[in-house]
Formats: C-alpha cells, structure tokens, sequence
C-alpha cells in the first residue's frame, strides 16, 4: 500500500542524506553554546518554581543574575549545586533566598568538583525519574483506554480564559476528539519568560503557564474517564521559552508539543542562533519524555503558494526529521506537518493535495504525520468552507494521515464556537467511516497526474535541499527559500540569550536525555 | 415579481414569506425542554413558526440547534446610504502608469500587523511580491517602495519607520478580533499618529476579515479593507487618493 507513488527511491535516500549533512553542520555549533532559556529549563527540571513579587519567574531571576555576574557561560547547575551544598538548602529555598538578596551570585562558597557533581547528579537524577514517571502513567492510561480512531481527530479551544478552556476541551473530548490543543495568546511567543498561574485574559489564545496545563489536564481526563478513552493535550513548546515550557509539559503530562526547529525564525522573528541551540534541548525533553513534536511547514503555505511551494514542505520536513532524531526523536514522536492549503478554484486541485498527502505518507512511514485544515482561501461562506473541509478530511483517511486538525466552517470568522467544534468532528467522524478503506482500494494511474506531481515535488524538494547543503540552512534562511521569509543570521528577537560555553560547563540533563535516547529503540538515521 | 424596496424581507422561495435560517447553541442539556428554549429565543426574535430541524447534544450540558422561521421584520431598502470608496480599480500596470504619470515620483507604503497580532496571511497577500488570487503585491510595483514589518509590531515603532521612510501610506492588518482587541490597537495607531502630528502627513490604511471601509472611516482611517481584497485594490486607492490631494492641495 505504502508504494502507489513509484517514487525514484535513490532521491529519497539522496534527499534524506543530505538533509542529514544539513543538520550535522547545524550541530558542528549548536553544542557549543547554552541560552538563557535552555538554563532556565535545567531550573525548572531542578524544581525551582513560583515568581517573585514582579511576577518574574525565579528561574528568570536566577539566570538573570548569573548572566550580569558574567556566569552563565558555566551553566545554571554548577553555580546552583554549589550554594545546594553551601548553604544546606533545596534548589527552590536557595531560588528564594536569591530572590529576597540573601545571597550574592559572585560570592558562592567554592566546594570540591566531585562534592557538587555529585549533588548536582542526583539532583539531576530525581528530575528524570518524575519526568519517567510522569510518562509511564501516561502509557498506562493508554493501555487501558480504547484506542483512538486513525487520523485522530485535533480540535482546538482558544477562548483566552483558562477554566473556559477546560469547560470547551472537556466538551470537545465528549464529542470525540483524540486531541484538544489549547492555542496560545498570540503574544507569548515572543516573552522571553513563561508566565505563572491560572490566566483569564488572553487573545487569540491563552497563556502557556504550567498551572494552566494543569487545569486543562484535568478536564481532559474527566472526559477521558466517562468515555473510557486517553484525551491528548497539546500546547506549543515555541518563541523565546522552548525548552522550558517543554518542562512544564513533561511535567503535567502533556501529550504533544508543537515544536518546530525554524518556525520561531521565520514566523516569530526570533534569532537563528536562539532558536536552533533552544530547539534542540526541548526536543530532548520531548524525547524523554514521550511527547509527540508537530513540526510547522504548514505555515509555509500561508504565506507562500501552495502549489508552486509544495516542494518547500518536503525538503523542511526532512530537514526537521534529521534535527529531531539528532536530538533523541524516534519516527514515531515526529508529527511532521503540511496543509491542505492549494487554492479550491484550481482545476484538478484535490489530485494535487492527494498528491502531496500521499507523498508525505510515503517518505515518512512511521511519522504521525499532522495534516493541517484549509485556511487561507477559505472565507465567511461557511456552508462552503463545510465542503472544502470534507474534502480535506477525504484526502486525509484514503492517504493514512494521522493527527488530523479538524478545519473549522467558521475558519476566517472567529476562533472556534462550542458548535464549529461538534460540527467539524461530526463531517470527520463520517468521512473517516464511510470512506475508511478507500485508500486500499484505489491505485493511482502509472505516469497520471498525480504520480507526476509526486514525483515533480521530490525532484524539486531533493533540488532545494542541494542547494541548502551547499549553503547551509542560516544562508537559505537568509534567501528566503522557506515560506518566502528573509531572515538575517544576526537578526531577530532574543540574540543576547545566547551565550557561548566556557570550559566547566555543565547541563547533567545533556548527558542524560542523549543517553536515553541512544538507548531508545528506533531508527536512529 | 415586483419587490418594494421600501419594505424588504427575508426570501425563501416566495417573496415575503420571511424565511431564514439559523443556527445557534443554548448552554442547556439536549431534551424537549431544549428544543422548546430554542422556539422560544427564536420568537422573541422576530421569527413566526419556528421550527426546530436538527438538535443535536454536545455534551457538558450544550445543545446546538438548525431552525427555520419566517422573520418578520422589514427594512428600507431604498433609504441605505454607504460610504464607498469612489475610485476605480486599476490593474498592476495601469496604476503603475498612472503613478508615474500623475504622481512623477515613487510611493512609500509601510505595512504591518500591530499589537500582539501575529496573523500575516493578510498583510502578506497585500505586501508580498507573490501577491494573491494572480495578483503580484505591493513589493512587486515598481512604482511602490513597499515595506513589510511583518507581525506583532508595536504601533509606536510602525508609526517611527512611517515617519523615518517618510511613507505615503500605512497599511494595518487585524486579524485577531477577540473581544475587540483589533479595535483598541486601530484606534491607538490613530490616536498615536494625531498626537505626533503625523495624520494629516499620511494615509491610515487598515485591512481583516472584520474589516469595513465603513468601519475604518468611524475608525479615523482613510480607507479599509476587507475579505476578497486584491493588492492592486489597495494600490488603486492609495494611488487615486495621493493625486487627488496633489491636485488639490490637500
């Protein structure tokens, strides 16, 4: 089933190759440099939580004082281990301590390396038997609920408020949604700290904040309890915070996590170096702790056309896929994105997104690939949108797609009412049962028009990623060859985060998330 | 058929019978008592015989309901007057033509979504060399030095680079409209660009799907814009608009 393309499979190793040269040399720097948000996860996985009296994260507060002192380049956890001993205190009293200017950053009392490393180790160690623990309740929860329908049905709830959010999840999970992802407030991506507690005020979305995912948690597993199935939670490990707010949702079970390693760049403005050294640490905690990555090239055709730029989605989800199992991805965590986005007036446009759909399966067998709804040429004609949005859920159940985010009627109007929602799972839940094995029936026409799309979008992809090879992917992101965006290597949001390692680094989590992952089963290349 | 536009009501398949659909969701649990509270809503809008075609249960205590009425309200027609932007629609070259001729030099446009707005799939049709629908945008114009901020820019630092390219035009994309949000933000930027100095200097220009022309004049804006809009709308109207005020002096 999984060959109706007649796909050149020398240019799918080829294209795989050397996106994986792309990555390495990614990763030939990326190690040697730690950022201001990548320390502040290594606080919170030590158990520093709360805010000061500003609302400042205490993991903010202690990495800004560590960076003013000039000692960030040896990493968060020396500095703290060492006062972990001085002053007999756990992680979070001596967080406080800090916060209340009972300590000086500089004036640490220094202790014997194997003394602090040790502390540190431990430390390290009780942080990733609780993200473990975290993990093996959410694989029991799995093994006893019935298992979800494939695609999997993916709603989202965006009403800014977080207990309205429950109330709209738990719904949609009685409604028969697999998952409920709960949209950010459109601003967070770009606060360079994760805000603290319950939140009601929110737009477009509600604040990411680890007692919000809390909240939501819960609701989910009501819904999951009264209808015997696992609801999965999703928020967005993206902007300026990646790896932290994957701590979080190591911590609260988070199911899966949108976590691409260039949508910050392109989308958010934020620093190429930033967010590659920031995308790596939270796609290790992802790794370890189980969660799903949703990569995000189906941005690519919001802004740039969807037929002449469909090769685009192909060469970034290879690109994705080779920097994510660099940093302890399985196949199976990879939702790599795309859209069903190619202008509804087009001739033959649906052979052309069967094309694309059936391409992506095909290169990528054991991702959980995640298919985006319509949304750029869809308007207020929402009988219309209904329609377009049935024939995306088609292409989606005959080409074995597997996290379906369900299009709204209401796309372009508003973000979603409690009745798009149930009227967008009801046109899923029917297509993907009354078409459920079409897919295996159906072959396509040797050399016909949707074997030569395929085969034009790998030449074109496998093109494009010779050329980023060549150049590498900071230069191609500078020619805006991703989603017609220009970024310049220098540029963007949150550059002074990232500071260049001096010797005496040390991050315990490195070693243990990587060895974790070499461990792992799973292809590996 | 003869429709008296005095007097216009909803039609279905006979002039006057009223008829409309709607659909709407009570925070209520399915049941007769549901389909009634749906009846009862629908009357006290206007609508006669309600009738109630699809309940359906969306669970955590929500019933969503599909009911036809037949309203019955009218409206006067002939008596609706809207503001309209008057100027004709020029295609690519011919308002690149008509910029050079008339105008003799380049326009300046500066563009953005402002406030925590980070939807560019607007401003970016508009903008962006590749345009929209087969239309190349604003970049693509030779006779238009366009310059796209991209998305959660402040209205301050949209208004400073306004200032510092010394443009002709700002154009403003709202996407997100929750709770308002889209019209504090237009208003600031009208507010801000006032207190500057800087309004009578430049045309305010904003775009989004919740977008009016109507709206953007109550708004304080030149001119807006709204879902279907092609670049070379928005570069007819700045275009038009420049020369009308070179001519007449403002």
């Amino acid at each position: 089933m999984q060959n109706k393309l007649d796909l050149d499979r020398s240019k799918v190793d080829l294209s795989r190759q050397m996106a994986g040269h792309i990555a390495e040399r990614l990763h030939s720097w990326i190690g040697d440099y730690t950022t201001t948000t990548t320390e502040r996860a290594a606080a919170r996985l030590l158990g520093i939580d709360g805010v000061d009296a500003a609302g400042v994260p205490l993991a903010n507060v202690m990495v800004d004082q560590l960076q003013q002192a000039g000692l960030l380049d040896r990493g968060l956890v020396p500095w703290l281990a060492k006062a972990v001993v001085a002053r007999n205190q756990s992680p979070q009293q001596v967080a406080e301590a800090l916060e209340q200017g009972d300590i000086n950053v500089s004036e640490t009392e220094e202790c014997p390396e194997e003394k602090w490393r040790e502390i540190a180790d431990d430390l390290a160690q009780k942080a990733a038997a609780k993200i473990r623990a975290v993990r093996v309740e959410r694989e029991k929860k799995l093994e006893e609920a019935l298992p979800p329908g494939k695609p999997m049905l993916y709603v989202i709830v965006a009403t800014g408020n977080v207990y309205e959010d429950a109330i709209q999840a738990k719904a949609a999970g009685l409604q028969g949604a697999d998952i409920v992802a709960v949209i950010r407030h459109t601003g967070q991506s770009l606060l360079d700290f994760v805000p603290y507690g319950p939140t009601t005020e929110g737009f477009g979305g509600t604040y990411a904040t680890q007692e919000n995912f809390r909240i939501v948690r819960k609701a989910l597993d009501e819904a999951g309890e009264e209808t015997g199935r696992y609801i999965r939670l999703v928020n967005y490990a993206s902007g300026l915070c990646m790896p932290e707010i994957s701590v979080m949702g190591a911590l609260e079970r988070l199911d899966m996590m949108l976590n691409d390693a260039m949508y910050g760049i392109l989308f958010r403005d934020i620093n190429m170096r930033r967010t590659f050294i920031d995308q790596h640490f939270s796609r290790m905690i992802n790794a370890y702790a189980g969660i799903i990555i949703n990569t995000g090239e189906d941005n690519y055709l919001t802004t740039a056309d969807a037929f002449d730029k469909g090769y685009t989605v192909l060469a970034s989800q290879f690109i994705n896929e080779q920097l994510a199992l660099r940093s302890g991805l399985k196949e199976e965590q990879m939702g790599l994105g795309h859209a069903f986005e190619i202008n509804p007036a087009m001739e033959d446009g649906l052979l052309m997104e069967i094309a694309q759909a059936q391409l992506c399966r095909e290169l990528f067998p054991r991702s959980p690939l995640k298919y985006m709804p319509p949304t750029k040429h869809v308007t207020g004609n929402i009988f219309k949108t209904y329609l377009i949005n049935g024939m995306y859920n088609l292409v989606s159940v005959m080409t074995g797609q597997e996290i379906q985010l369900l299009g709204m009627l209401t796309e372009a109007i508003h973000t979603p009412f409690i009745s798009d929602r149930y009227l967008s799972i009801e046109n899923s839940k029917y297509i993907f049962n009354n078409a459920r094995h079409l897919g295996d029936e159906v072959l396509f026409a040797p050399g016909g028009k949707i074997q030569k799309r395929a085969s034009y979008l790998l030449d074109e992809a496998c093109k494009m990623l010779k050329e980023i090879e060549k150049i590498g992917l900071e230069s191609a992101m500078e020619k805006g060859m991703f989603a017609d965006i220009k970024r310049s290597r220098d540029g963007g949001k949150g550059g002074s985060g990232v500071i260049k390692k001096a010797a005496g680094y040390y991050n315990p989590f490195m070693d243990l998330f990587v060895n974790h992952a070499t461990l792992a089963e799973g292809r590996n290349s | 058929m003869s429709v008296d536009f005095s007097r216009v009501k909803t039609y279905g398949d006979t002039l006057n019978d009223g008829a409309m659909q709607l659909s709407f969701t009570l925070p209520v649990p399915a049941g007769d008592e549901a389909r009634e509270a749906a009846r009862q809503i629908a009357l006290k809008m206007g609508l006669e015989s309600p009738a109630v075609t699809e309940m359906s249960d969306l669970g955590a205590g929500f019933t969503f309901f599909v009911l036809y009425g037949k309203c019955s309200h009218k409206v006067d027609y002939s008596a609706i007057k809207i503001p309209k932007q008057q100027q004709q629609i020029l295609n690519f070259k011919e308002v690149n033509t008509l910029i050079k001729s008339e105008l003799g030099r380049k326009i300046v446009v500066v563009a953005a979504c402002t406030g925590s707005d980070a939807h560019t799939v607007g401003i970016d049709a508009i903008i962006n060399m590749k345009g929209y629908m087969g239309e190349y945008g604003l970049e693509r114009y030779p006779e238009i030095d366009a310059y796209n901020l991209g998305s959660q820019v402040p209205n301050a630092d949209l208004l400073a680079k306004a200032v510092e390219l010394n443009a002709d035009a700002i154009l403003v994309s709202q996407v997100v409209t929750q709770k308002n949000i889209h019209l504090e933000n237009l208003t600031e930027l009208v507010e801000l660009s006032e207190a500057e100095g800087q309004r009578d200097k430049v045309l305010l220009i904003c775009g989004g799907p919740r977008i009016s022309h109507e709206l953007a004049i109550e708004l304080g804006y030149d001119a807006g814009f709204g879902p279907g809009t092609l670049p070379n709308h928005v570069a007819s109207f700045i275009a038009a608009e420049l020369i009308r005020r070179k001519k007449t002096g403002k």
